[in-house]
């Protein structure tokens, strides 16, 4: 097959159509959202091609500490982002424990992914390992997200539960059982969900990249179910770890509920 | 069997000494808010005083195995807290929670009778009365055997007939099988007829 038709510029900014349209849609609605829509167009434009001359000097002169260094960024920066979007204040003790869980789960995969299922020389080929470690970093951000929030509305909203259970004898794990149970469902539920759907109700990104590029389906396909697992897997360890380490930083050695506020 | 000393809790609580008798019936009786969940939830090691010690037979009650001393100091709260699932997992709820298979059905039916609750074991818990659920939190606890009970208002969703019934089972019952009672109650009156020894709190200023 051959490779992607290149984009002339012109082609690129004609694209910009859609942002116009929108903008006029906007306007005659009065929604005063245009310089939001502005300011987003203009952010993915420059991000977009910022990370493209990054990735191609990258990608031209693959060096294992700049490879490194990109996928420490990731994670800064998702880790970061954890603690920005969440809606409830985390403690100190629970950031910790979300930093441990990211780093675990995501590394744990990404390199069982690289070293085992792709088998790329040299392993740290940025090619591959920068686009993966952005699916699985991404993915497992999301679904912590999930799980922590669950958690921390399940601890709150039970209290009375939790603290009957360990009047009677239980210890924390026991009295949160139910609690980290609904987290993990919850956490996991969209990637099995765009599982389920994978190939029928979309295509994924990845995939649809690797075809426009010029793969073959059946090699975008394999790389794609490949990809999925270790999404899973990373989500999984990601998210277990969590709920396992982060229920304890609600009680403290005397296995009582720390007090709110 | 318990001895406070100088317990202080959140400008709530501040009690000098205290002694709570061995296989007795201990009632702490006083108005809303001055503290006698807050000493009730101590003992049961749920809640620890910010200073003064509470001993458990001579003995600083933080030096136990939190998990182990509950077991045998067991406090139901005021407001019932009904589990997923039907009537018998709800009662067996604190011996799972101990890993214990060790229980008898006909005594789980036999107290179901004495408190009136008449349903079948397999029915779901969810859909009791208030005090159907409040009884059933009682047997809850009786079933788990242990040498104190501590109970947190234990007849506040029940009506004057049932609220006679079921307290004087249960005193009959820590009578009975040598057990030490701990009841808060708004009753001066389910206090005066049942306990040993009464305890006032009073509110602090």
């Amino acid at each position: 097959m051959n490779g992607a038709v290149d984009l002339s510029l012109i082609q690129v900014v004609s694209a910009y159509i859609f942002i116009i349209i929108l903008l006029f849609i906007v306007r005659k609605r009065e929604l005063n959202i245009e310089k939001e829509i502005i300011i987003a167009t203009v952010r993915m434009t420059v991000q977009l091609i910022l990370t493209g001359f990054i990735l191609t000097y990258i990608f031209k002169n693959p060096n294992v500490f700049i490879t490194i260094l990109i996928v420490g960024f990731m994670e800064i920066f998702s880790i970061s982002n954890i603690f920005k979007r969440n809606k409830s204040k985390l403690s100190i003790e629970l950031k910790n424990v979300i930093t441990i869980s990211m780093l675990a789960g995501t590394l744990l995969s990404l390199l069982y992914f690289l070293l085992i299922v792709v088998k790329i020389k040299p392993w740290f080929n940025p090619q591959y390992l920068i686009p993966l470690a952005g699916m699985i970093v991404g993915n497992s951000m999301t679904g912590i997200s999930l799980g922590i929030n669950k958690l921390i509305d399940g601890v709150t909203n039970q209290r009375d539960m939790i603290e009957c259970s360990l009047m009677l004898g239980a210890t924390p794990k026991d009295a949160c059982k139910s609690i980290i149970d609904n987290a993990f469902d919850s956490a996991i539920l969209p990637t099995i969900n765009s599982m389920v759907g994978m190939g029928i109700v979309f295509l994924p990104g990845m995939m649809t990249g690797q075809i426009l590029s010029g793969s073959l389906p059946l090699v975008a396909i394999k790389y794609q179910i490949a990809i999925m697992l270790g999404i899973l897997g990373s989500v999984s360890i990601t998210v277990i770890t969590f709920l396992n380490l982060g229920y304890k930083t609600f009680f403290n050695s005397r296995m009582q509920l720390k007090r709110e506020g | 069997m318990f001895e406070i000393k100088n317990i202080k809790f959140k400008g709530i609580l501040d009690i000098e000494h205290l002694i709570i008798p061995e296989e007795k019936i201990t009632s702490i009786v006083g108005e809303s808010g001055s503290g006698k969940t807050t000493l009730l939830k101590m003992l049961n090691n749920i809640i620890s005083p910010e200073e003064g010690e509470i001993l458990y037979k001579e003995k600083n009650i933080n030096d136990f195995d939190a998990i182990e001393l509950r077991r045998k100091i067991t406090m139901l709260p005021q407001n019932p807290v009904i589990y997923k699932g039907n009537i018998l997992d709800n009662i067996l709820v604190g011996k799972k929670f101990a890993k214990s298979t060790d229980y008898d059905i006909e005594e789980i039916k036999k107290l179901m009778m004495e408190f009136s609750i008449g349903k079948d074991l397999n029915s779901p818990a969810d859909n009791l009365s208030g005090g159907e659920k409040q009884r059933l939190c009682i047997i809850r606890v009786l079933i788990m055997n242990p040498d104190v009970i501590l109970l947190d208002e234990p007849s506040s969703a029940l009506d004057e007939k049932t609220e006679d019934k079921v307290i004087s089972y249960i005193c009959n019952y820590v009578k009975q099988n040598n057990k030490t009672l701990v009841m808060v109650t708004h009753s001066s009156e389910i206090a005066k007829k049942y306990s040993d020894h009464i305890i006032e709190i009073n509110k602090r200023s």
